[in-house]
C-alpha cells in the first residue's frame, strides 16, 4: 500500500462505507463541501463526522449551526445515540448556533466577517478542535446584506480554515444549476460530496457521490446510504476487488443423496448456491434442509424471506418433517421477513448488510430472489445481487438463493440473469409424464467439483426431501407412477428370472442323478462280466493243468522214457 | 375597542416622542482590533452619538480579540457591529458606520424615507 502512504493525509469519518470509497476519509486539514437538497442528510453526515471524530478518533470538533439551535440539534441527533450535551461537557464538542435575523440588521458601510472568525477561532482553541462543521453557511447570504463582501469573506474563511489545519465540512443547499445555491463549490475545491434523495418506483433512496476529491482516488459512483438508529451507513455499489479467499471446506446440503450428487460432499463453504425452479417445485423445502443441516452443526443461519412470513415457513416445513422452531429458539436461526416493496433495492441491500453484520451467520438464505424484480429493474436487481454475493463471499458466508422461474420461459435462465455469479446451481423442475407432474432435480452447474449429471426425481415426504433412484425409460427419466410401474415391472422380471434359474438348477440336479444311476448300472454290469470272465480264466487254467497231468500220468504208465531223457522229447 | 379620539392619539405620540428624546441609549460597539474599519466605525458612532444623543447614551467599545467569548454570546459575526441594547427593539448595525442615514435609522433616530 505504498501508494496510499504517498497520498494526502485523511481524516477518517467513522461512517460505515464512506471511508472505504474515499480511501480513508476526508482530506485532513482541508475543507470539504457536502451539498444536497433538503432532507438528504447533510447535517446528519456532518454531525456524525464530528461525533465520531470526538469519540473514536480523539479529534474534538466545533459545530457551527446557522439553521438549527443547539437545543434542536441535540434533540435531533439524540435519536441516533449521540449525546451532545455529554460531549460538550467533556470538551469534546462545541456547539455554536449563529443567529442572524435580517430585520434586525442594518448595514451601515463596509464590514467583514471577522466576528465569525474570532468566534470560530475561539471555539476551536477552547477545545483544541481538529474538526469543524459549518452548517449551512449559505444562510449568511440570507441574513446579511451585500453578497459581494460575503463572497470575499467566505473565500477568506476557507483559506483561514486551511491555515488553522482543521478538517472542515461545509454544507450547502443544492441550487438549480449549480451544486450549491451560492456556488460554494468555487471556494471549496478539495473535496465535494453530493447527497441526493430520489424516489423511483415509489421507493425513495438516499445516495451519496464523491464528485471531486483532489489528490486522492475515490469511488465515483453513486452509493446508496441509509440513516437509521446507528447513524449513516453506506455501501459501495461495486466491491473494490475480486479477491475473496476461498476454502475447500464442504458443507452438507442436509440431503445425503444430494451431497452425493455434488461430488459426494455437498457445497463449498462460502459459495453461492442458487436453487431455481418453477412454482411449487420445492425450493423452500431444499432451503429448509440446508438450514436444518447448518443449525445441526451449531452454525447460524440468517433467513431473508420476501414472500412468506417466518411462521408460515416454520409451519410449512414442519409438514415435511423439518422443525425449524427449536433453531429459532436457540438463536441459531433468524428470519428477516420483509416485503420487497418495503423499501428500495438499495435499502434492502443495506438492511441485509446490517442484519448480516449483526447476526454474523455462516449461511444466508434469500427466498426468493426475484421478488425484487418489479417492472424492468432487472439490471438494478442484478447489480444488487452481485454486491450481495460479493459481500457474502468476502465474509465466507454461504449464500443460498432461491429463484422462481416462470413456467413458459427457458428454464435455465433466471429472471435476474445472475447465473454467472452462482457457483452451484440446482435446478428443480416439474416433469410431466404419463399424465402426472413430478419433481425432478439436477445440478446445472457446480464449480470446482465433479458433480452428477443425472436428472433425479425427488419426493417431498413427511421426513423431508427424498431423492429416488433413476429410471431411464425410452422417453427419458421415468417419474411418478411411470417409475413405480417400471419398478414393478423390473421386480416381476426379476422374479421370473429367479424362477427360471431355479428350474434350471433342478433340471441339472435331475440330470446328474440320472447320469449317476446310469453309471452305477453300468458298473454293476461290468462287475458281473468281470466275474464271469475271471471264472472262465480260472476254469481254463485248471483244465490246462489237468491235461498236463493226464499226459504225465499216461507217460508214466507207458514207461516210455527214462526220466533222464525226458527233455529229448518223444519222437512219437 | 372604542376608537380613540384624534386628540388622544396625538398626545400619546408626543409622549412617546418625548420619551425617545429623554431615554438613555445603551450601545455596544464590537470591533476586531484596530483595523481602519474599526477606527472609522468608532469615530463615526461617537460623532453621531454626540450629535443626536448628547448626554444620554452609554457607548462601550469592545475589542473582540480581547474578549472572543463575547462573540458567541452576543451573536456577532460581522465586524464592526453596533448593538443597540436599549431602548428596545434590539438592533444591530454592521459596517464602518459611514452610512449616517442608515445608522440613524438603525438607532431609531430617523424615519426611513
Amino acid at each position: 500500500m505504498a501508494s496510499a502512504q504517498a497520498q494526502l493525509p485523511k481524516s477518517p469519518t467513522g461512517i460505515l462505507g464512506l471511508d472505504a470509497i474515499t480511501g480513508g476519509g476526508l482530506p485532513k486539514g482541508r475543507p470539504t463541501l457536502i451539498c444536497g437538497s433538503a432532507g438528504c442528510g447533510k447535517t446528519l453526515l456532518a454531525m456524525e463526522f464530528l461525533v465520531r471524530g470526538a469519540t473514536q478518533f480523539d479529534e474534538p470538533g466545533v459545530f457551527m449551526a446557522f439553521e438549527e439551535t443547539t437545543e434542536e440539534l441535540t434533540q435531533n441527533v439524540a435519536s441516533l445515540g449521540f449525546d451532545l450535551n455529554d460531549l460538550a461537557k467533556h470538551k469534546k464538542i462545541v456547539l455554536d448556533f449563529v443567529y442572524i435575523e435580517r430585520s434586525e440588521v442594518e448595514e451601515t458601510g463596509a464590514y467583514d466577517l471577522e466576528g465569525l472568525f474570532i468566534r470560530l477561532g475561539h471555539a476551536i482553541d477552547s477545545i483544541h478542535a481538529k474538526r469543524v462543521v459549518l452548517d449551512t453557511i449559505e444562510s449568511l447570504f440570507a441574513g446579511l446584506p451585500n453578497p459581494l463582501i460575503l463572497r470575499a469573506e467566505l473565500r477568506r474563511l476557507f483559506r483561514w480554515l486551511k491555515a488553522k489545519g482543521v478538517t472542515a465540512i461545509i454544507t450547502g443547499e443544492r441550487g438549480d444549476e449549480t451544486l450549491t445555491r451560492q456556488g460554494l463549490e468555487e471556494y471549496v475545491s478539495d473535496c465535494v460530496i453530493v447527497l441526493d434523495h430520489r424516489t423511483t418506483e415509489q421507493t425513495s433512496t438516499r445516495r451519496l457521490r464523491v464528485v471531486k476529491y483532489r489528490g486522492s482516488v475515490h469511488g465515483t459512483n453513486e452509493y446508496p446510504f441509509l440513516i437509521d438508529e446507528s447513524g449513516i451507513s453506506l455501501l459501495p455499489i461495486t466491491s473494490l476487488g475480486l479477491q475473496h479467499t476461498t476454502t475447500n471446506e464442504r458443507i452438507s446440503s442436509g440431503i445425503p443423496r444430494l451431497d452425493a450428487m455434488l461430488g459426494g460432499m455437498g457445497f463449498y463453504r462460502g459459495s453461492s448456491v442458487l436453487i431455481s425452479g418453477t412454482a411449487g417445485t420445492g425450493k423452500t423445502s431444499f432451503a429448509a434442509h440446508v438450514v436444518d443441516a447448518t443449525c445441526r452443526r451449531g452454525e447460524r443461519v440468517l433467513y431473508f424471506t420476501f414472500e412468506e412470513s417466518a411462521n408460515q415457513i416454520t409451519r410449512n416445513m414442519r409438514s415435511i418433517g423439518i422443525d425449524l422452531h427449536p433453531w429459532v429458539q436457540h438463536d441459531l436461526l433468524h428470519f428477516e421477513a420483509t416485503r420487497p416493496s418495503f423499501t428500495g433495492l438499495e435499502m434492502h441491500l443495506t438492511l441485509m448488510h446490517k442484519a448480516i453484520n449483526r447476526f454474523k451467520p455462516q449461511v444466508v438464505v434469500v427466498d426468493p430472489l426475484n421478488s425484487f424484480v418489479v417492472a424492468d429493474n432487472v439490471s438494478e436487481v442484478k447489480a444488487m445481487l452481485m454486491r450481495l454475493v460479493d459481500f457474502l463471499k468476502l465474509q465466507q458466508i454461504t449464500g443460498l438463493f432461491t429463484s422462481l422461474t416462470a413456467g413458459g420461459d427457458t428454464i435455465e435462465q433466471t429472471d435476474v440473469a445472475i447465473s454467472s455469479l452462482i457457483d452451484t446451481w440446482l435446478l428443480l423442475r416439474s416433469i410431466e409424464l404419463g399424465g402426472e407432474r413430478n419433481r425432478g432435480l439436477y445440478v446445472l452447474k457446480s464449480r470446482g467439483m465433479a458433480h452428477s449429471n443425472q436428472i433425479r426425481e425427488f419426493l417431498l415426504t413427511d421426513h423431508g426431501v427424498e431423492l429416488r433412484d433413476v429410471y431411464v425409460g425410452p422417453s427419458g427419466v421415468l417419474t411418478g407412477s411411470a417409475r413405480l410401474a417400471q419398478e414393478a415391472q423390473e421386480q416381476s422380471a426379476l422374479v421370473l428370472r429367479q424362477q427360471e434359474a431355479d428350474r434350471k438348477r433342478l433340471e441339472l440336479q435331475r440330470k446328474r442323478t440320472q447320469l449317476e444311476a446310469q453309471i452305477s448300472a453300468m458298473r454293476t454290469a461290468f462287475a458281473e462280466q468281470e466275474a464271469d470272465l475271471l471264472q472262465d480264466i480260472a476254469q481254463e487254467q485248471m483244465r490246462e493243468t489237468l491235461l498236463l497231468r493226464e499226459r504225465e500220468d499216461m507217460a508214466q504208465s507207458r514207461k516210455a522214457d527214462a526220466p533222464a531223457n525226458q527233455h529229448t522229447g518223444d519222437p512219437a | 375597542m372604542p376608537r380613540k379620539k384624534p386628540r388622544e392619539v396625538t398626545q400619546a405620540f408626543e409622549a412617546a416622542l418625548e420619551r425617545a428624546r429623554t431615554t438613555t441609549y445603551v450601545l455596544r460597539l464590537y470591533v476586531a482590533g484596530t483595523t481602519p474599519q474599526s477606527v472609522q466605525a468608532i469615530a463615526n458612532v461617537k460623532q453621531i452619538c454626540e450629535e443626536h444623543l448628547h448626554g444620554r447614551y452609554e457607548l462601550e467599545v469592545i475589542d473582540l480579540y480581547q474578549k472572543p467569548q463575547l462573540a458567541a454570546g452576543e451573536q456577532i459575526i460581522a465586524a464592526p457591529t453596533l448593538i443597540k441594547k436599549l431602548p428596545l427593539p434590539l438592533r444591530r448595525m454592521i459596517g464602518n458606520m459611514s452610512d449616517t442615514e442608515r445608522l440613524l435609522v438603525g438607532l431609531d433616530l430617523h424615519v426611513k424615507s
